[in-house]
């Protein structure tokens, strides 16, 4: 009997074993569909789970429901017209989807813009990190089974927004960045009504801390559920608050700012050591406060000057590549822009943060239970539109 | 009520009976839907609820009822047709036959049954057949997960529910409800008769446990995996649509509104209020009244705990009604037949 005969007897033996162990207990493996229309999904993300019982086998997202084709539309824009289009990259914080790709657009075209407009960027930056991770701060208490506190995420979101659009015009898609600097300056007495603004943002921080964080139930249901090992996280391309709950520090705000301000204000990074959903939740948190103290100490020392380059009227980049990655709220955003001295980007790479934060999920919902799906899902905080472009 | 109703003939007494009970039902899920579902919760959430139907939005829920009514009744294709579209009417079926036992006044009651809590215990189970049935015949994998959760979870908090009131009823010494209020308005409190003697307070244990698995019972927040509208669309009612999403949604409401109403009884004097003679005949018209207002109360607490905290998992769920609720309710049997015994 030769080697490959034994193996296939042994192997005939043990689905043998298999069948008989399936008729002692007889049971049958589930597929499924979360998506692309469940209420936990936000958007049309597909998650075809294999269960056993209430226990997931395996996991596979599906997506592209909600593709766009941002990449190839973008190469017959202009390039001011390209920001109408990726504000609705992650439509919560649009005015972050713009920066990376205007700064993309500056390195080319060798302009810088003026200081003031560089403060005022990174304090609207700010704010639609604010206006994003705030829902989320919400959204993870609905995952869960409480349903008030979206509703108080809802109520001071809505502030926020207010502050955006009294800059921009735009509640959600403020395409305000221009090449060179900003559309236009601040209007008057925002300043003092931003503050406010903030305030009542880590008032809700606080509402937060007591009713969902400290919260027992909370605790008991996120703590030790899908954690995310430092170095699977980075193989998986993880980036933003997801790969800081797993105590990596890396952000991309202090590491390379490139064109925005940060390096002026005092703030810190915040990690957590545990990488589980409660880790990314508290990172989330503290980062929500630490960008109110960031806009706050950026409103102080706003300089004075114009807010717009010498930019010619019809804008052509002259030939060359360039790589700009911000660290949006959802992650690390980044365009890779090709000129060749057109009106019109030759190629736009858009590497939005949740594609690679979604890739994760085959790997963490693994033996996991069907509800803690639902609360991965969530503390992953990923954006259809983020995800599909 | 039982005095005048001797004298009518049977058609006329069961007619009226009939319209006690709709009401009984009705009006008290009415009540609990506006005040706690649209208007409580509304407040806390920091919005104002249903402010164009009616006064206030009062008459939203008839909007609602209206809409329903309308509404297509969809059977999904390889549903099981039969199970599928009666598993509403079994489920409100075990909230009216709930109903039955509850007096309302020395007089004011449907039958007096002196296994009156033990009758309200066993079909207050019922309605985990109505669960189950919609959970499998919707034909629906959401459905049936719901349906399988809800069932583990009815068994499960069935025992710390009856435990918690095996405490009144050995206090008591009888387990007709109406006695039971009896021994609460005649009671005393170290010689005190001031308040009679609300079971509450010595039997605060077991007021907890029945509250919690009420909850549980309920389906509510935080034990409301079987419905987990954020993991299972709505579970075992996902496929439901029109006239039958109704009648689950007012089985919701009106079990909640029949178990405060049997935890008032209890636990809180049903409808004595302290101050008056138990025998007087004007607890029948205000005794129902009161009842209805200690129900309000504790669905407040119901529904107040619903909006604010997140869901347990299904294993924590069981773990804390086997591992601590029964332990704690069968302790509590021990500590109440000692001192029953030594007092």
């Amino acid at each position: 009997m030769t080697v490959t005969e034994r193996q296939q007897l042994s192997y005939i033996a043990a689905q043998a074993a298999d069948a008989r162990v399936n008729l002692e207990i007889e049971t049958e493996g589930m597929t499924l569909n979360i998506g692309p229309q469940h209420p936990a999904t936000h958007g049309t993300l597909r998650i075809v789970a294999k269960l056993d019982g209430e226990q997931v086998v395996s996991a596979e997202p599906v997506m592209g429901y909600m593709h766009r084709g941002y990449e190839k539309l973008a190469e017959v824009r202009t390039y001011p017209q390209v920001t109408t289009l990726i504000n609705r990259i992650d439509w919560l914080g649009s005015f972050a989807n713009e920066v990376p790709f205007i700064l993309a657009a500056e390195q080319l075209m060798e302009v810088e813009a003026p200081p003031r407009a560089q403060w005022i960027r990174t304090i609207l930056f700010e704010l639609s990190r604010i206006a994003n991770i705030t829902l989320f701060l919400g959204d993870m208490a609905v995952q869960v089974g409480a349903i008030t506190p979206v509703f108080f995420a809802f109520r001071d979101r809505e502030h926020v927004l207010n502050q955006i659009e009294a800059v921009t015009g735009g509640r959600f898609h403020p395409n305000f960045d221009r090449i060179g600097g900003l559309k236009d300056d601040l209007p008057a007495g925002w300043i003092d009504e931003t503050r406010q603004a903030l305030r009542k943002i880590r008032s809700f921080c606080d509402q937060i801390e007591e009713l969902v964080e400290g919260n027992e139930i909370f605790q008991a249901r996120t703590r030790g559920i899908g954690v995310i090992p430092a170095e699977v996280g980075l193989s998986y391309g993880l980036t933003g608050a997801n790969i800081r709950a797993s105590g990596v520090d890396w952000d991309l705000r202090r590491d390379n700012p490139c064109g925005l301000v940060y390096d002026q204000v005092d703030w810190k990074v915040w990690t957590h050591p545990d990488g589980d959903s409660f880790a990314r939740f508290w990172v989330r948190l503290q980062e929500t406060r630490e960008a109110t103290k960031i806009v706050d100490q950026l409103l102080d020392g706003i300089p004075a000057g114009p807010i717009m380059a010498k930019v010619p009227v019809i804008i052509k980049v002259p030939p060359g590549e360039a790589c700009v990655e911000t660290e949006n709220p959802l992650g690390m955003m980044g365009y890779y822009v090709v000129s060749k001295g057109d009106l019109f980007p030759f190629r736009v790479k858009i590497r939005s943060a949740s594609f690679s934060n979604v890739s994760i999920t085959p790997w963490l919902l693994k033996g996991v239970y069907v509800p803690d799906i639902i609360t991965i899902l969530g503390s992953l905080y990923f954006i259809l539109g983020d995800i599909d472009r | 009520m039982i005095g005048v109703l001797s004298e009518l003939s049977y058609w006329q007494v069961t007619s009226i009976r009939v319209a006690a009970g709709l009401g009984a039902v009705l009006l008290v899920a009415g009540t609990l839907v506006y005040v706690h579902l649209f208007k409580m919760v509304s407040f806390m959430q920091s919005r104002l609820g249903p402010m164009e139907a009616g006064p206030y939005g009062s008459l939203q829920l008839m909007a609602e009822i209206g809409k329903f009514l309308q509404k297509e009744d969809i059977v999904p294709r390889r549903a099981d047709r039969f199970v599928f579209k009666a598993a509403p009417f079994v489920v409100l079926a075990s909230t009216f036959l709930l109903l039955v036992v509850l007096p309302g006044g020395p007089d004011a009651w449907f039958i007096s049954n002196d296994l009156g809590i033990y009758l309200a215990m066993a079909v207050g189970s019922i309605s985990v057949i109505g669960i189950l049935m919609a959970g499998w015949g919707s034909a629906s994998k959401y459905s049936l997960l719901g349906g399988l959760r809800a069932t583990g979870q009815l068994i499960a908090y069935e025992l710390p529910l009856l435990l918690a009131v095996v405490g009144v009823v050995i206090q008591a010494q009888s387990m007709n409800l109406q006695e039971i209020v009896l021994v609460q308005a005649n009671g005393e409190i170290f010689g005190w008769g001031g308040v009679g003697n609300p079971f509450i307070v010595t039997q605060f244990v077991g007021f907890l446990i029945f509250m919690v698995a009420m909850q549980a019972e309920l389906t509510q927040t935080p034990f409301d995996m079987p419905v987990a509208e954020s993991e299972l669309v709505t579970g075992y009612m996902t496929e439901y649509s029109g006239l039958r999403f109704l009648l689950f949604f007012i089985g919701e409401f009106a079990t909640a509104g029949v178990f405060s109403a049997i935890a008032a009884v209890l636990f809180l004097g049903g409808w004595y209020v302290p101050g008056l003679d138990p025998t007087d005949n004007l607890f029948n018209v205000i005794g129902p009244l009161v009842l209805i207002g200690k129900v309000v109360l504790l669905s407040f607490l119901i529904f107040w705990i619903r909006f604010t905290f997140p869901r347990f998992r299904e294993d924590q769920l069981q773990r804390l009604a086997w591992k601590f609720l029964v332990p704690l309710a069968l302790g509590n049997i021990v500590v109440t037949a000692v001192f029953k015994v030594a007092f």
